[in-house]
């Protein structure tokens, strides 16, 4: 296997670990973090595409696409870890209630 | 300026607009503003009928007016005034008139005036509206604001029983509505145009080639005007929306809604299928022997019914469809009687629900076991019922005998030799159940105790109500004595008849 | 040149710019913020719309930077009619929320928990958001378009959270958690597509024409992760607490404007990359739009709160965004044009009604300081006007004529018709009916009799007028379509 596709596998498995983690994880900060290791089994798979035109030569809007892509993850953690300090702060715990919970209606 | 207006072509703009200025303009009036709701009422009210009055004139003289606006690519908005359709508005407009005076005399002192007589004349709207449609696209879009402009009247009381018949009223209309729209739509798709042209859009080989189809197609539009119209599986809703005042009664059973229906049957026969394409579908057989069944249905159901309104309104089941029975029937004579039906039984049928609301005004009567010796107490009020109801049931020379002789002489013309029975049968069954009604108020002694609300002078109720009571009630003398005149709905329909038809 | 250029890049910057000056505070900042990205907005619609009509489809490189490296922007009347329908809402809502969070609210109930925070912080999250719904819009490239959606995204989550309640948290940060995963769902698509061809321009995917394995598993990520941010059936569940919580004017923006961008996206990918991709596709989608129809419209019958009912009647209209697949490509056959224009119409017209009928629900909540529909009874007398938006506003939504929703409708069927595919022909009757039913339901009460309970806080006029404005509207769209059809058919499928 050539290191391009291992780069390729193994985003698609950080990926698709980050997905289960976000699916399964309650605690607030590991989806933060799941989210973020979805992020960056994308930036992988990005990385990893074989050059347009010359092969010799890397190509340069994958890797501007993947630090366009940090920043804008950083800035997502931000704001998602905020919010998370805030639901801890309102309801007393790191998880989001069950949907039943939030169905209530007066 | 009085030529010009014979030739204006926006000249049926103008007639729905006469009303929907007033709806909007009241809508935003405080409920405090009597006088200036009542003289944006009347003003709105009385230009309806010279404007009308205009067009009357102009089509007698062979003018048609059209007016259009692009709505989406390939479909209009499309008002016209030819015969047919001024039928119709004529009808309304003059009732509109009267009713109006009514209603500000029966809803005095009530509560949500503003917005009863705001919906009031936005339903007024929908209705000249639709009668000028000029394609089923048009239709379908007032067909369906009437629906909903009539909704806040049927619930104006706000009781319990004025919000259930107004939930029976809005299951049956907007399902009716829907079925409608698929209805139309495919039409479109079918056809290529929704436009209505005397003698029919369908394409009669089309139509041969797979009558399943068209079959299916003519069902679902008739279902959907066939609620409004009050044809007999799904008239449900016209008894129980009596909980409505009685203004409204006379709008929903004369003026507006079951005319909006009953026309759209006659549009749809007319003017879409075409009568001949219908016949040949075997269409308007169905339709004639759905109208002919709902005739004794309606009449055997209204017999013994001991509550004055949910009387009047079996018989409006009953007499609404010797309209569409006229027009199922290919002969000239039963489109004339069917057609010129639709004014008659509406001035019948306003004056006898008018006397029913003066009665519940008045005296608290609501029921035929309480009405022993109104007529002492009311007479004018009494001789306009007994009027409206012969004229019902058929006595020479009022308007209904009209209507069923041209009808009786059509069919037999038809060689639908049934019909008769089905008029005689109906006739009888008219006098069953109003004769009691008239001999209780006349010969019965008093029974109940009335609550009386007392005299208005010398009169035996409030001029307003009285107003409109006489002058349909003379409506209806003059209406059928003067049907010879070329003049009078009898006489109107026949130039319809001419121009349309053959 | 008719200056297209200039303001397609003033649409980014001047909401963007507006919510930097808004977020200085203070009653005049946030007025000056809003305006700008008001004014912006509606010119720059109007001005696209002149030069599309006139040289149709635009395409501008952002700095002289063309594809494959710079930023490529790509307009045609689909995107001018999104621009114009934000613009239009937009500047109700802006209008609207400089009464809403005047000093009216009542800081301590429970009912109404909108303090300072949302006064501050509201417009300048609203702008920053318009901003990026105009990004979204105007985007040629799939890169830019994750980039702008997450914008939209992170400002959207955040508007959701400026009630100071529990359970806005809660529903804001659920609906932060799938917008973010919808997001990377929607970015490894990119990525898929961009490793199999070498480009990102939109334009360039689709005369590669996609297809095989990897770009249809694209397609498959990025059509999952936006259909969560859409709140397609059954990935709603964080619609309705969310759209229900936020302040008013923000439920308007989220559930007119916001799940209109990715829908946008969705429909991008489907009809203009992948043509409309496979039959099987499109019906698919067509299935869960239905399904959230029928279950949106049932829970909204069975809601007790006002806003939680406009909330899941969200769900139920963006089901027929998706009905508008299986239409827009029967089986064998070519674009269907009546499907296409009615279903962006329903997009249009559904963001006019829903954004009046949350302004004047919230315009009666804030009136008797309670959200249960019980609640407004007699609110038809205290605030006629907002009664008469929100009557108007749910007849659009019911495609009662006239009304943009009518004419949608009509559009619908007709396609269902043409294309001989009944099933969907009934199930938009019976979907409106059941719209009817719970527009019903609520109108009935602002009907009945009863004088209101004491305590009738009066509102500013404006708030009435920017909902009876919008209401107005979306019937005015039923009354005149032929110039939009036009403008929503230029570079239009079958177009």
């Amino acid at each position: 296997m050539t290191a391009l596709g291992l780069y390729t596998f193994a985003g698609a498995g950080l990926f698709a670990l980050g997905f289960w983690a976000v699916a399964v994880r309650a605690h607030l900060v590991w989806k933060v973090f799941a989210i973020n290791i979805m992020g960056s089994g994308v930036f992988l798979i990005l990385l990893s595409t074989p050059a347009r035109g010359d092969p010799a030569q890397a190509d340069p809007v994958p890797q501007a696409m993947v630090l366009t892509g940090i920043v804008v993850a950083v800035a997502a953690t931000a704001v998602a870890l905020g919010m998370a300090l805030r639901v801890v702060a309102r309801t007393g715990r790191p998880f989001l209630p069950e949907e039943g919970d939030l169905e209530t209606r007066e | 300026m009085t030529s010009a207006l014979l030739g204006w072509e926006a000249l049926p703009l103008a007639v729905v607009l006469t009303s929907f200025v007033p709806g909007v303009g009241i809508m935003f009036l405080r409920e405090e503003q009597r006088a200036l709701r009542t003289t944006f009422n009347l003003t709105g009210a009385v230009a309806k009928v010279i404007l009308v009055g205009f067009m009357l004139r102009g089509v007698a003289l062979g003018f048609t007016y059209e007016w259009h606006f692009e709505v989406l690519p390939g479909l209009e908005l499309s008002l016209v005034g030819d015969a047919l359709a001024l039928l119709f508005v004529s009808l309304s407009a003059g009732l509109w008139l009267v009713t109006t005076l009514y209603a500000i005399g029966y809803l005095e002192g009530s509560p949500n005036r503003t917005r009863f007589f705001s919906f009031f004349s936005l339903c007024v709207t929908a209705t000249t509206g639709l009668a000028m449609a000029g394609d089923l696209f048009t239709f379908v879009l007032f067909y369906e604001a009437l629906t909903w402009t009539t909704y806040p009247l049927v619930v104006h009381r706000g009781s319990e029983a004025a919000i259930a018949a107004g939930r029976r009223y809005l299951i049956y209309t907007l399902t009716a509505g829907a079925v409608l729209v698929v209805g139309a739509v495919w039409f479109h798709v079918e056809v290529g145009t929704v436009s209505f042209t005397a003698g029919g859009v369908v394409d009669a080989a089309a139509a041969d080639a797979d009558p399943g189809r068209y079959l299916l197609l003519f069902g679902l539009l008739l279902a959907g005007m066939g609620v409004k119209a009050a044809l007999f599986p799904v008239h449900g809703w016209l008894p129980v929306a009596m909980a409505a005042p009685a203004p409204v009664s006379a709008l929903l059973h004369a003026v507006a809604v079951v005319k909006a229906g009953a026309f759209g049957v006659v549009r749809l026969l007319h003017s879409l299928f075409g009568i001949e394409v219908a016949g040949t579908l075997g269409a308007s057989g169905v339709v004639a022997a759905l109208a002919g069944f709902t005739i004794v249905y309606g009449s055997v159901r209204a017999l013994g019914q001991d509550d004055l309104k949910r009387l009047l309104a079996f018989s409006t089941v009953s007499q609404l469809s010797y309209i569409a029975l006229g027009v199922a029937i290919l002969t000239p004579m039963a489109q004339a009687g069917g057609l010129v039906h639709l004014v008659h039984q509406g001035i019948m049928k306003i004056t006898l629900f008018f006397c029913a609301g003066v009665l519940a005004e008045t005296l608290e009567v609501k029921k035929v076991s309480e009405m022993g010796g109104v007529a002492r107490r009311m007479p004018i009020t009494m001789l306009a019922f007994s009027v409206a109801a012969l004229g019902m049931i058929g006595l020479p020379p009022l308007p209904g005998f009209l209507s069923k002789l041209y009808l009786g002489i059509g069919a037999l013309e038809a060689g639908a030799g049934w019909v008769v029975p089905v008029l005689l049968a109906s006739s009888l069954l008219n006098a069953a159940y109003f004769l009691p009604v008239i001999r209780t108020a006349y010969l019965d002694d008093r029974t109940t105790s009335w609550v009386d609300q007392g005299r208005d002078g010398w009169l035996e109720a409030d001029w307003r109500l009285i107003l409109p009571v006489v002058s349909t009630a003379v409506f209806v003398l003059l209406v059928g004595l003067l049907g010879g005149l070329s003049w009078s709905p009898l006489g109107w329909v026949q130039l319809i008849v001419a121009r349309e038809v053959l | 040149m008719t200056g297209g250029d200039i303001w397609s890049v003033l649409l980014v910057l001047a909401p963007t710019l507006g919510a930097l000056v808004a977020l200085q505070g203070g009653g005049w900042a946030i007025r000056i913020g809003l305006a700008l990205g008001a004014a912006v907005s509606a010119l720059g619609s109007v001005a696209l719309w002149v030069s599309v009509a006139q040289e149709g489809v635009l395409r501008y490189a952002l700095g002289g930077w063309g594809a494959p490296l710079g930023i490529e922007l790509r307009i045609d009347g689909f995107s001018v009619a999104m621009l114009a329908m934000t613009a239009l809402v937009g500047g109700a809502v802006s209008l609207y929320s400089t009464g809403y969070f005047r000093d009216l609210l009542p800081q301590s109930s429970d009912e109404v928990p909108h303090g300072e925070r949302g006064a501050r912080y509201f417009a300048p999250l609203w702008l920053l958001l318009w901003g990026a719904l105009n990004g979204v819009y105007l985007s040629g490239d799939l890169f830019n378009l994750y980039v702008t959606l997450e914008v939209m995204g992170l400002a959207a989550a955040a508007v959701v959270t400026l009630a100071v309640t529990s359970e806005a948290t809660v529903a804001g940060m659920r609906y932060l958690m799938v917008s973010l995963v919808g997001s990377m769902l929607f970015l490894l698509g990119v990525a898929l597509l961009y490793a199999n061809y070498g480009v990102l321009a939109l334009e360039s995917l689709q005369a590669a024409g996609p297809s095989g394995g990897l770009p249809v598993l694209a397609l498959a990520l990025m059509t999952v992760g936006l259909a969560a941010k859409t709140a397609l059936f059954p990935l709603h569940g964080w619609l309705p607490s969310a759209h229900a919580v936020a302040p008013a004017p923000g439920s308007a923006i989220l559930s007119a404007l916001v799940v209109k961008g990715s829908f946008y996206i969705v429909v991008r990918l489907w009809v203009d990359l992948y043509g409309g991709g496979s039959r099987g596709g499109v019906v698919f989608l067509g299935v869960m739009g239905g399904a959230a129809v029928l279950w949106g419209s049932l829970m909204c019958l069975r809601q007790v709160s006002l806003k939680r009912l406009i909330a899941y009647s969200t769900v139920a209209q963006l089901g027929y965004l998706f009905v508008m697949f299986p239409l827009l490509f029967p089986a064998g056959g070519v674009a269907n044009t009546d499907a296409w224009a009615g279903g962006i119409y329903h997009a249009l017209s559904h963001a006019v009604a829903k954004s009046a009928m949350f302004l004047a629900a919230g315009s009666m909540t804030v009136a008797v300081a309670k959200d249960a529909i019980p609640a407004i009874s007699g609110t038809a007398h205290r605030l006629p006007m907002s009664f008469l938006a929100f009557g108007l506003g749910g007849l659009g939504l019911a495609g009662i004529p006239p009304s943009g929703g009518f004419i949608a409708k009509w559009l619908l069927l007709r396609s269902a018709v043409e294309t001989g595919q009944w099933l969907w022909a009934v199930l938009l009757a019976v979907g409106g009916l059941l719209t009817v039913a719970y527009v019903l339901m609520v109108l009935r009460y602002a009907l009945e009799r009863t004088e209101p309970s004491e305590g009738f806080q009066p509102v500013p006029r404006r708030m009435e007028w920017a909902a009876l404005g919008l209401a107005l509207i979306s019937v005015l769209l039923g009354t005149r379509a032929v110039e939009v059809i036009a403008l929503i058919q230029l570079g239009g499928p079958g177009g």
